[in-house]
């Protein structure tokens, strides 16, 4: 199972509080993350390395991204 | 291809690169400890467009513009320019306003608030830890959900349109350069003395302003962030970059013979250590609210962001209230209304904070 967080739009740091939180719930074993700007993208990868979680991709999604987040 | 400037020696380099230029600048005939100071350099705009009538802050400061279209660049030319817009426009601009009046009671940005330590000014520990103090609050409202909502994609032009001012000031002042010996050329007021009257050479600043510009877009290097991001995640790369610059700008200094450790007599600064405090502390919590430091914003509205736009127009007619109504500090100390301005200003963050919670969907 997969949770998806839409952090499109929104300004630093919220972002990476809201992909933090999500580690944080640990209900799933991967964190889908959308974000619309580099900024966001290097902040949200960087937060989750972090935490000791791994990024294990990251697609183009229309103007953003979308980061594929593994807890395990 | 990978972000040299996004990793840990990336941001250390930048924070250097830009301690290095700012001590530098100063030498090539900047105010004293104000290598360079975003807050300041507004100041000085808003004066030389007349907004507030300080005879001695009134310059357009190039470097300021050379920020914004360096960030330009480098967004464009690494496909990252996003035009957005549309995420609580008046609260940024209201933010901005009280920024600039709280940097303008310290005297300073928190960019010159540690290029005034790196001088050997010890009235800048209280500015910062002012400005920690007020992030520090910031970073309880973000614990708390606040936030300003989602921002929009727009036309590109919406996000060319701080550049596009900024190119014309750069015109206007081509056009219309200092006259000799006169404090009004038709357009423009430039001073005649004090701290507005200091300037490095014109293209030399610009040329400064477009290097830092470019590499700060890449690095997204923020001080504010800097802070905000040790206190709300225990995370230290963005600091990493804001140390470097203090220690880098030091060693500048102690090697052109710039540092002069005290806290008497030290340029553009006043030793009432509460309102050094309360100023910065008041700008702290105004940029953690607003999300960036005045620099980071200016490097947004160069990669298109029209709300990080706003926030840079309060600043300047921040720079205009604090000005005609007596809220900026001087060297002899705090303004008459500066006080009375700090305290309504805190209050406006508080309810800025407590007001805008939740409703991110």
């Amino acid at each position: 199972m997969s949770t998806t967080i839409d952090a499109r739009g929104l300004s630093c740091p919220q972002p990476v509080l809201m992909t933090l939180d999500e580690i944080k719930k640990g209900s799933d074993t991967e964190i889908v993350v959308l974000v619309d700007t580099d900024t966001s993208k290097e902040n949200v990868a960087r937060a989750a390395q972090s935490q000791g979680c791994t990024v294990t991709r990251i697609d183009p999604d229309g103007d953003g991204y979308q980061l594929f987040i593994n807890r395990a | 291809m990978k972000n040299f400037f996004a990793s840990r020696w990336g941001i250390i380099s930048v924070g250097g690169i830009i301690g290095i230029l700012a001590a530098l600048l100063q030498k090539l005939g900047n105010p004293g400890n104000m290598g360079i100071c975003v807050a300041c350099f507004e100041r000085d705009i808003a004066g030389a467009l007349g907004l507030h009538r300080a005879g001695v802050v009134q310059y357009i400061r190039p470097e300021i513009i050379g920020f914004v279209i360096g960030a330009m660049i480098a967004a464009y030319l690494f496909k990252e320019y996003r035009p957005r817009v549309g995420s609580a426009p008046i609260v940024r601009f209201v933010l901005g306003v009280f920024a600039m009046i709280g940097a303008l009671v310290f005297l300073g940005c928190p960019w010159r608030a540690v290029l005034r330590l790196a001088g050997g000014d010890g009235n800048a520990i209280f500015g910062l830890l002012g400005l920690t103090a007020g992030i520090w609050i910031g970073t309880l409202f973000l614990k708390n959900g606040y936030n300003l909502g989602r921002t929009q994609t727009t036309h590109a032009a919406v996000g060319w349109m701080l550049p596009l001012i900024m190119l014309g000031f750069l015109i206007l002042m081509l056009v219309f350069p200092q006259v000799e010996g006169q404090g009004k050329n038709d357009i423009l007021f430039y001073s005649l003395k004090g701290p507005g009257a200091m300037h490095a050479p014109l293209f030399l600043a610009l040329i400064v302003g477009l290097g830092i510009g470019f590499i700060a877009q890449r690095s997204r290097f923020c001080t504010m962030g800097a802070i905000r991001d040790l206190v709300l995640f225990g995370q230290i790369h963005l600091l990493t970059g804001f140390i470097s610059l203090v220690v880098f700008a030091f060693l500048t200094n102690l090697a052109l013979k710039q540092f002069h450790p005290g806290f008497a007599g030290q340029p553009v600064a006043h030793t009432m250590q509460l309102w050094n405090f309360g100023g910065m502390m008041l700008a702290g919590l105004a940029f953690a609210l607003a999300g960036g430091c005045p620099g980071r914003q200016l490097f947004l509205s160069g990669e298109g962001d029209g709300d990080a736009a706003v926030f840079v127009m309060g600043m300047i007619v921040g720079a205009g209230f604090a000005h005609n109504f007596g809220l900026a500090s001087s060297p002899k100390g705090v303004g008459p209304h500066g006080i009375a301005a700090v305290i309504i200003g805190l209050a406006v963050c508080l309810f800025i904070g407590f007001s805008m919670r939740k409703k991110t969907t």
